[in-house]
């Protein structure tokens, strides 16, 4: 397996406490296949990326689990070997392509001291690598881009070249955090053909992270969501998008606008993620969930097997199951106890 | 870029002419009567009414400007009312001294405030951290002048390893081509000559710069602090680079832009300290002689070391500001 | 519930930052301190700070005069502790003066904009080419000695630094709504400059102010120092170094204990002022 993750908890500290970003989150990512992460903004999808990195900041702190790099821990690797394996075995793009890159340098030193801090390369050789994956990534006329500075290009063809300095060492694994969010919907369906035609053609892992269902269900293989924190189901994306178990999960799918149905109002999931510090003490969704139980409030549920694929994490998973059609007509049943 | 500089010193103009108004309007509205200064406690009022008039102070305030700025736009800023020599010739020979202090001065501060500052933040919170800062704040709260006198005390007094005084020993005579000391010895190649001249502005260097050096690790501490939080520097990190790399390349550059002001602001508020600096060590300067000046009622001595002042350093604010476009590609000037 | 919602104005919120600050409060602790002595110095002087014996001249720090004796034989101790009036008094009334005077420059320039906000800020400019030491030198050079004299250059020569952080404050906050509120319901232009934007550029002036007192110290203590500011007899401590520097390779201490006494309350200044910066604003506008 190329990336197994196991139990990882990541806390940051804050003056109003410790907060835990990440809880016993276990995932694993092949060769040639593409996990997406999906959770709305602060359900520590991005922590959870960083933390593989190495990169959570000061004020985080991985507290327990494991992450094992083709066996390897990386929480356990020194300082030196994460530096050998950043931006050359694994690699990342961020969110922000307008900030990500720094302004005071060219592209064209920004790319090659990607490629000489990992690879045997004189700088001739890095220009000349540079200049084909920026052609790579589709950049027009890259020779005349190498001069560029960051606030000379477009948000697009920044993320190009951050995919493209991200790429320079061929990686085994990129992680892409919401590499599309802050781009123009015309840019971001080009973004994420290019990531998904760059990943067919060097066959390496990729873990996609994204609050986006309509790109998960375009460009995924397999589905983690995350809550809170927890991740609370993980299957097949077919099967994900198909019979989504928990409640979250259903409650995310029924919110896509869909072309097919029509529907007066999409439904929403009441209630708001809680303040980090306010988490529900049992299940983290109790308080928004229709199929709230006293158990549910009391204890956490733990992320069980139903079937060979697929994990959930969730006390009443059979139960929705069975309840679906009856609960459509009755509108949604508020918590009964 | 050359508009933007033409526009920038086409508006040097006004400021100039306003600074020499203040300084003339503050000089004529509170002087005592220079002539009666001038001719001391003797004089009987006759004399003094004649010395007056020679010296045009009966003149109304505006023909007096005028006058003095007719002079001014010719570099000609009035005779000493003492040794009767022209003031822009005495100052300007001065100059290459104070010169010499200043730059040696913001070289210093430059070097150790940024070096200071760059360790803090990337130890922030730890027990180095607090001695830099802890260092910095003794540094913005230590009178010039005392530390001064201490520096003496410590390094001239009792272990005698500095020159304490002048620029140089009095028993050498300098060579005469630029002014500046360091420079001339080399020209010449008289070695010794310049290690004396260099051993002689330690002292002053250290004293004149330790305010702006502390000035400057405040700034570069938390200029690198805010810098270090920056997505880039994340991405940087995320390339492999070590931290050394990702600090100098990645933060430093960028951290630098708001420190390049204040080191600029700084040169000004060294010209001020040049005074009482140069007062301590016996520095043959313009602060020196303003001073002497100043105790002798030496108006337009006074008058003209404060326009000098003031126009080094707008010159030096715009210099600062065509140097950040270097600094900061965005920046472009038109 | 109603237990943990207290009431809290912005100024207890400040003080219970400040609190936390070990440093903010060790600055605090010192400047009480030398307060309480520029109150009460003259009932604990062990000397007369102003008559000495010329045969106890010179003397170096003894159980009789902890910090010796100056080229006069008076106690340096006793000088010490009288310099502190002199030295808060100059420090803090220089500020005032500055701050009324800036505060009403700034706010006109801002709420006036326009012709006069160009004029004023103009002017300001001018006067910030000019080092600040440099000019309340010539200022001084043309007044004449004296600490009112020193109050009065020092003030005028820190008048921008209050004009400029006032103006800036008030045209931030000038075009909020409840500025127009406040005008729209008949409010006097300079009702509306006292009652409504002056209490929100508050915090930015005493943070100014304090580092303020700092600098005045700083300046009056060189102006001492090269004979323009207060004359002797009187205790300044600036004065003091001036005078006792002719002394410095025969009796050093005539010239540690009065510059000491400057950086430590200029020390106290800075530490408290640095502490009600990150109390009043965290974010770091006032520069």
């Amino acid at each position: 397996m190329l990336l197994e993750v196991k139990g990882l908890t990541t806390v940051f500290h804050m003056k109003e406490g410790a907060v835990r970003a990440v809880q016993n989150a276990s995932f694993q990512a092949g060769k040639g296949e593409v996990l997406a992460i999906v959770g709305e903004s602060g359900s520590g999808k991005s922590v959870t990326s960083l933390s593989i990195m190495g990169l959570v900041g000061e004020q985080g702190t991985v507290e327990s689990g494991r992450i094992l790099y083709k066996g390897e821990d990386l929480l356990k690797a020194s300082k030196k070997r994460m530096q050998q394996l950043r931006g050359n075995e694994i690699s990342m793009i961020f969110q922000e392509p307008m900030t990500s890159l720094n302004p005071v340098h060219s592209i064209r030193k920004q790319l090659v001291e990607a490629i000489t801090t990992h690879k045997n390369a004189t700088k001739q050789e890095a220009e000349e690598h540079a200049l084909e994956m920026l052609d790579f990534v589709g950049i027009p006329s890259p020779k005349a881009r190498m001069g560029n500075y960051p606030h000379e290009m477009s948000g697009g063809m920044r993320q190009r070249v951050m995919i493209a300095m991200a790429l320079s060492c061929d990686p085994q694994l990129l992680i892409a955090d919401e590499p599309t969010t802050a781009l123009d919907v015309t840019i971001q369906a080009q973004i994420m053909d290019l990531l998904h035609g760059l990943k067919e053609r060097l066959g390496m892992g990729m873990i996609l992270i994204t609050h986006d269902l309509g790109i998960v269900a375009e460009t995924a293989d397999r589905v983690a969501v995350m809550y809170c924190g927890r991740i609370v189901e993980e299957a097949p994306v077919k099967e994900l998008f198909e019979e989504p178990l928990h409640p979250y999960t259903r409650g995310l799918i029924a919110s896509i606008p869909r072309l097919d149905v029509s529907v007066k109002r999409l439904p929403v999931i009441r209630g708001m993620v809680p303040d980090p510090t306010l988490v529900p003490k049992g299940c983290s969704f109790s308080d928004r969930c229709d199929y709230c139980e006293d158990k549910c409030k009391r204890d956490v549920p733990g992320l069980a097997s139903v079937s060979p694929t697929r994990k959930v994490r969730c006390f009443q998973r059979a139960g929705i199951l069975e309840e679906k059609d009856e609960k459509d007509e009755k509108g949604g049943a508020a918590c009964q106890n | 870029m050359r508009k933007y500089i033409t526009k920038r010193l086409i508006m040097l103009v006004p400021v100039l002419l306003g600074v020499s108004i203040i300084v003339f309007a503050v000089m004529r509205a509170f002087t005592a009567d220079p002539a009666a200064s001038i001719l001391g406690q003797h004089a009987t009022s006759a004399q003094i009414a004649e010395l007056r008039n020679k010296l045009g102070l009966n003149d109304p305030i505006y023909v007096q400007y005028w006058n003095y700025f007719k002079g001014m736009i010719r570099g000609d800023l009035g005779t000493s009312l003492f040794t009767q020599t022209k003031v822009t010739d005495e100052l300007l020979g001065r100059f290459p001294a104070t010169a010499e202090l200043a730059i040696s001065a913001i070289i210093f501060a430059s070097i150790f405030g940024v070096l200071v500052g760059v360790i803090s933040a990337v130890k922030k919170n730890t027990a180095l951290d607090y001695a830099g800062m802890f260092g910095a704040l003794i540094g913005v709260s230590i009178p010039i002048f005392w530390l001064g006198i201490m520096l003496i005390i410590l390094f001239g007094v009792i272990l005698g390893w500095l020159p304490v005084s002048g620029r140089l020993d009095i028993l050498m005579t300098p060579p005469k081509i630029t002014g500046f000391l360091l420079i001339d010895t080399l020209i010449t190649g008289n070695i010794d000559m310049f290690f004396d001249a260099l051993a002689h502005l330690v002292l002053p260097t250290v004293a004149l710069g330790m305010y702006s050096t502390a000035i400057i690790a405040r700034m570069t501490r938390s200029s690198v602090l805010e810098t270090l939080q920056q997505d880039y520097i994340r991405t940087a990190w995320a390339k492999g680079l070590a931290e050394k790399a990702v600090v100098i390349r990645h933060a430093l550059r960028n951290a630098l832009i708001p420190v390049a002001t204040v080191i600029g602001l700084q040169l000004g508020s060294l010209l001020g300290g040049a005074v009482l600096t140069e007062t301590v060590f016996a520095w043959p300067g313009i602060g020196k002689y303003t001073v002497d000046a100043i105790t002798k009622s030496d108006y337009p001595v006074v008058q003209g070391a404060v326009l000098l002042v003031a126009f080094i350093f707008v010159t030096v604010n715009l210099v600062v500001d065509v140097l950040y476009a270097f600094l900061d590609p965005r920046i472009k000037y038109s | 519930m109603s237990d943990s919602i207290k009431k809290s104005s912005p100024a207890a919120d400040a003080w219970h930052v400040l609190k936390q600050s070990k440093s903010a409060m060790l600055g605090l602790i010192i400047i009480v301190f030398l307060f309480l002595l520029a109150l009460g110095g003259k009932l604990i002087l062990p000397h007369d700070p102003y008559i000495g014996s010329m045969a106890e001249n010179f003397q170096p720090p003894s159980a009789a005069h902890w910090m010796g004796t100056d080229e006069l034989g008076r106690d340096i101790l006793s000088r010490i502790i009288d310099g502190t009036r002199i030295s808060l008094r100059v420090g803090i009334v220089s500020v005032l003066a500055a701050l009324v005077v800036g505060t009403a420059l700034g706010a006109t320039a801002a709420y006036y904009g326009k012709r006069v906000d160009m004029i004023i800020m103009r002017f300001m400019d001018m006067m910030l080419a000019i080092p600040d030491i440099l000019l309340a030198i010539a200022i001084m050079a043309a007044l004449g000695p004296g600490i009112d004299k020193a109050i009065i250059a020092i003030s005028f020569v820190t008048i921008p630094q209050y004009a400029r952080i006032v103006r800036g404050c008030v045209l931030s906050v000038k075009e909020s709504d409840y500025i127009a509120a406040a005008r729209l319901v008949g409010n006097k232009d300079w009702r509306i400059i006292a009652r409504h934007i002056l209490p929100n550029v508050a915090s930015a002036i005493i943070v100014r102010s304090t580092l303020g007192i700092s600098s005045a110290i700083l300046d009056a203590a060189a102006l001492g120092f090269l004979g323009l500011g207060v004359q002797p007899p009187y205790a300044e401590w600036g004065t003091m170094l001036g005078s006792g520097r002719l002394y410095i390779f025969n009796a050093p201490y005539i010239v540690v204990f009065p510059g000491l006494a400057i950086t430590i309350t200029v020390l106290a200044f800075n530490l408290f002022g640095d502490g009600l910066r990150d109390a009043l604003d965290p974010k770091g506008k006032i520069r």
